[in-house]
């Protein structure tokens, strides 16, 4: 059979989501921040509620998510994301809303704004990206950064006695009331990308039955932050990332369903 | 039993060359081009297009959602 009769209209199994703008991302190449936002934009797309979604953008790579997802979006000062999306939607409450936040952003500076969200229990989607480092500025440590782990700020590797532990902030939200859906995944693998977009779109159902915060971590590469080539970032992700972040939910329909004083361990 | 053949379509001029397709792809159907696009990366496309089977993991992984996907099944 001949290529042109394959690529046919009747034959289209995959494209690009319409929701995403024409706007060239202005991620480094091979960076999981683009693949996520593809994600975000399908779940929106099948759920037919591109009119009714607001979402806000964090201080960090995705600055510019605005710029890239096609509905009406606000942008954040440096952590606030979660302030201003509980403000939207307490206003508008049959409005779906969401934040976009890096680990810099919700789990640095923006720590006080998440944990009282996710504990006031607003009936919000958080998205969050952890790449381990703070991609934007030049890849310092964060709060996520793994022991050993080198940044532009240790460039001998993070040391807990000196600089404290990585925050496993997501095992941390779970054990709040308020939340009523944690999970953890990641997107540089095509089985995780399925997974990540399943994880998504239950989110936003939590959302849609007003039974509180869905919180849907995605352990990501920053290949430029950690100076290696996109698949060589992704091998070292799963190596060392994925055993201190384990993927996987941690708490569904209100319950945790994951021995959290093993993983806090 | 009928097979899948499928077949990709690369927006060469938006791929970063990032090579993460390559990896999820099952059936080594990909490979990047010796060219440059306008912005000097090497693009991905069918290095073997007899290969590919529509399974869309290339296009799903793709940072910047440049590739679309094709399949069909065959009588043999
Ligand atoms: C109030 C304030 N403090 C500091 C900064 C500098 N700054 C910009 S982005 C960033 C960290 C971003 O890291 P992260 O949230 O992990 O996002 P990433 O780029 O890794 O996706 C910092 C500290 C700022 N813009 N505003
Ligand atoms: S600096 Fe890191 S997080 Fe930012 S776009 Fe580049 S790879 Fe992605
Ligand atoms: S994953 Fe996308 S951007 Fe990266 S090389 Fe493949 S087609 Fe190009
Ligand atoms: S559709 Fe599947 S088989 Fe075809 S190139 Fe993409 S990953 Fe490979
Ligand atoms: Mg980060």
């Amino acid at each position: 059979m001949d290529i042109k009769e394959i690529i046919q209209p009747e034959n289209l199994v995959h494209k690009r989501t319409p929701l995403m703008t024409d706007a060239t991302l202005s991620y480094c190449p091979g960076c999981g921040h683009g693949t996520a936002h593809h994600l975000v934009m399908e779940v929106i797309e099948e759920m037919g509620i591109q009119q009714d979604t607001i979402g806000i953008a964090p201080v960090g790579c995705s600055v510019l998510a605005y710029d890239f997802m096609d509905i009406d979006m606000s942008q954040a000062a440096h952590g606030r994301a979660p302030a201003v999306a509980t403000g939207i939607k307490r206003l508008w409450p049959e409005k779906y809303v969401f934040t976009y936040q890096g680990d810099g952003d919700l789990a640095a500076i923006g720590t006080a704004e998440t944990i009282h969200a996710c504990n006031r229990g607003e009936n919000i989607v958080i998205i969050f990206i952890n790449n381990g480092i703070y991609g934007m500025t030049g890849g310092q440590m964060a709060p996520t950064t793994l022991e050993g782990m080198k940044s532009s700020t240790t460039p001998y590797g993070r040391d807990a006695k000196q600089m404290g532990h990585p925050l496993k902030i997501t095992e941390l939200v779970a054990q709040l009331p308020g939340t009523y859906y944690v999970t953890r995944q990641a997107v540089h693998k095509a089985g995780n990308v399925r997974k990540t977009r399943k994880a998504i779109m239950k989110a936003f159902e939590v959302q849609r039955d007003k039974k509180g915060l869905a919180f849907v971590e995605i352990v990501s590469n920053c290949n430029s932050g950690w100076k290696m080539t996109p698949n060589e970032s992704n091998e070292w992700m799963e190596e060392h990332m994925f055993p201190f972040y384990p993927l996987g939910d941690i708490k569904v329909e209100g319950k945790i369903v994951k021995d959290l004083l093993k993983e806090l361990m | 039993m009928g097979k899948m053949r499928g077949a990709i379509v690369v927006d060469t001029e938006r791929c970063k060359g990032c090579e993460v397709c390559i990896v999820n792809c099952p059936t080594d159907t990909i490979g990047m081009a010796e060219e440059v696009n306008g912005k000097g990366y090497h693009y991905a496309y069918m290095k073997h297009p007899e290969n590919c089977t529509g399974c869309a993991n290339c296009a799903i992984v793709c940072p910047d959602g440049v590739i679309t996907v094709y399949r069909v099944k065959t009588e043999k």
